[in-house]
């Protein structure tokens, strides 16, 4: 139990900004953002605890994770849509900086809140791609799906946000 | 093209929001959460984790309960909805019924083992430091009592407001000064009065005639005797002598 408990603190302490990030580029906001995350690490905890000592060494942690950030994402979508206005500032936790910082801060919910607009199958191949940098591979794992299929995915998720409709895109 | 994917891995550069790690930890029970109830002494703020209650205060704000325990109890704590059951157990431990449990991690054996001893003695009765003391086997220990229990974490949950100087004066009292302590003594049913008219007297125990025992005044084996029955002791040697054994319940000495 003990084991499990130290496993899992120190997961949260080396994962949080990961998830965090992946949550927000599939979100969209940061409030959503922190409500996927968060919901990420308390399955994550549940599952650990039913798991083999063998299970836990073998795990992938980041693949893992990720993949539960997913699921987690997937689950939320069949009910709500997400949300594309930040109604509330949940940004208390970010201490006014300097402008060029709260620029850039804008910028990048700008870009979240456009990833979050693709079809969630492009989404999650470029969130895990690009915006969490995963190789081909550990995104095929991740997701469940062929590389070929994920990069497909990536591919016209980045044509789409770059908003070059020319070439025909299902959905 | 090449911006693109750079933006996207600067959104990935984001770090998650200040105390997110806590919040997750606390969800999951492994940090603490915080609560306001309202009880017969007034809000009283309980924190709890998984392992049980680990402290409670009746602080005058949220903000100020929040204070007290990251600096006393030197964790995080975050505001929670308090889950069902504590609220009965809240209750039910401040009307006598013992049903809570605690987490006394970050306490010295010792001052575990003064509450918990502490925590034995009933709603409504009384005890002295030394008989802490000698009960956790230190019996030479009756200040290091005084000092564990004033920094006891979880007053009125773990009773040590029903730890009180022999000489019958109240002691000192973490839970809100002297005041508080009597106040909540009286709550509880303890004859305060008696109890120290008798102490100025220089009397520590009651014997019954008719059992030929001897108890502390609160112990509640006594309290249907018949006062005119009921013999005030000065200390063990004479109640021995007068033929008295010290009860077995309430334990005013060693029982051989």
């Amino acid at each position: 139990m003990q084991g499990v408990d130290g496993l899992f603190e120190r997961m949260v302490h080396e994962h949080k900004d990961r998830v965090f990030a992946a949550s927000l580029a599939m979100t969209g906001n940061r409030h959503d953002a922190e409500d996927v995350a968060q919901d990420t690490f308390i399955r994550a905890y549940r599952a650990l605890a039913t798991y083999s000592p063998e299970r836990i060494r073998d795990l992938k942690e980041r693949a893992w994770l990720h993949r539960i950030t997913v699921n987690v994402v997937r689950n939320r979508v069949r009910g709500v849509k997400p949300r594309l206005v930040e109604l509330n500032g949940s940004e208390s936790d970010h201490s006014p900086g300097p402008e060029a910082r709260a620029m850039e801060h804008m910028q990048i919910d700008e870009l979240a809140t456009r990833v979050a607009d693709l079809p969630i199958r492009y989404r999650e191949a470029v969130v895990l791609r690009h915006v969490r940098d995963l190789s081909y591979a550990e995104v095929a794992e991740a997701l469940g799906q062929p590389v070929g299929t994920v990069k497909a995915n990536v591919h016209r998720g980045l044509k789409l946000l770059r908003g070059d409709n020319h070439d025909r895109v299902d959905d | 093209m090449i911006a693109l994917t750079t933006d996207l891995k600067r959104l990935g550069a984001v770090k998650a929001p200040a105390g997110f790690a806590d919040r997750v930890l606390a969800q999951v029970g492994m940090a603490d959460s915080y609560a306001p109830f309202d009880t017969v002494l007034g809000t009283v703020y309980v924190a709890w984790n998984r392992l049980g209650v680990a402290a409670a205060a009746r602080s005058k704000s949220a903000r100020e309960f929040e204070d007290w325990f990251r600096k006393d109890v030197g964790r995080q704590v975050m505001r929670a909805e308090a889950p069902a059951a504590l609220a009965g157990k809240v209750k039910d431990e401040l009307n006598g019924k013992r049903r809570m449990r605690f987490d006394l991690r970050g306490l010295t054996t010792f001052e575990q083992a003064v509450l918990r001893k502490t925590r034995q003695i009933p709603r409504g009765e009384v005890r002295p430091y030394g008989w802490v003391a000698r009960e956790i086997g230190r019996p030479a220990a009756v200040r290091a009592v005084g000092t564990a229990l004033a920094n006891n974490p979880i007053p009125y949950f773990i009773p040590c407001h029903r730890v009180v100087r022999t000489d019958g004066a109240i002691g000192n009292y973490g839970g809100g000064g002297p005041e508080a302590k009597r106040a909540i003594l009286t709550l509880e049913g303890v004859r305060l009065k008696r109890l120290q008219d008798m102490a100025r007297r220089g009397y520590r125990y009651q014997g019954v005639r008719t059992t030929k025992i001897f108890c502390y005044p609160t112990c509640y084996t006594g309290r249907h005797a018949l006062e005119k029955n009921i013999v005030w002791l000065h200390d063990e040697a004479s109640a021995r002598a007068a033929g008295f054994r010290p009860c077995k319940v309430c334990r005013p000495a060693a029982v051989a």
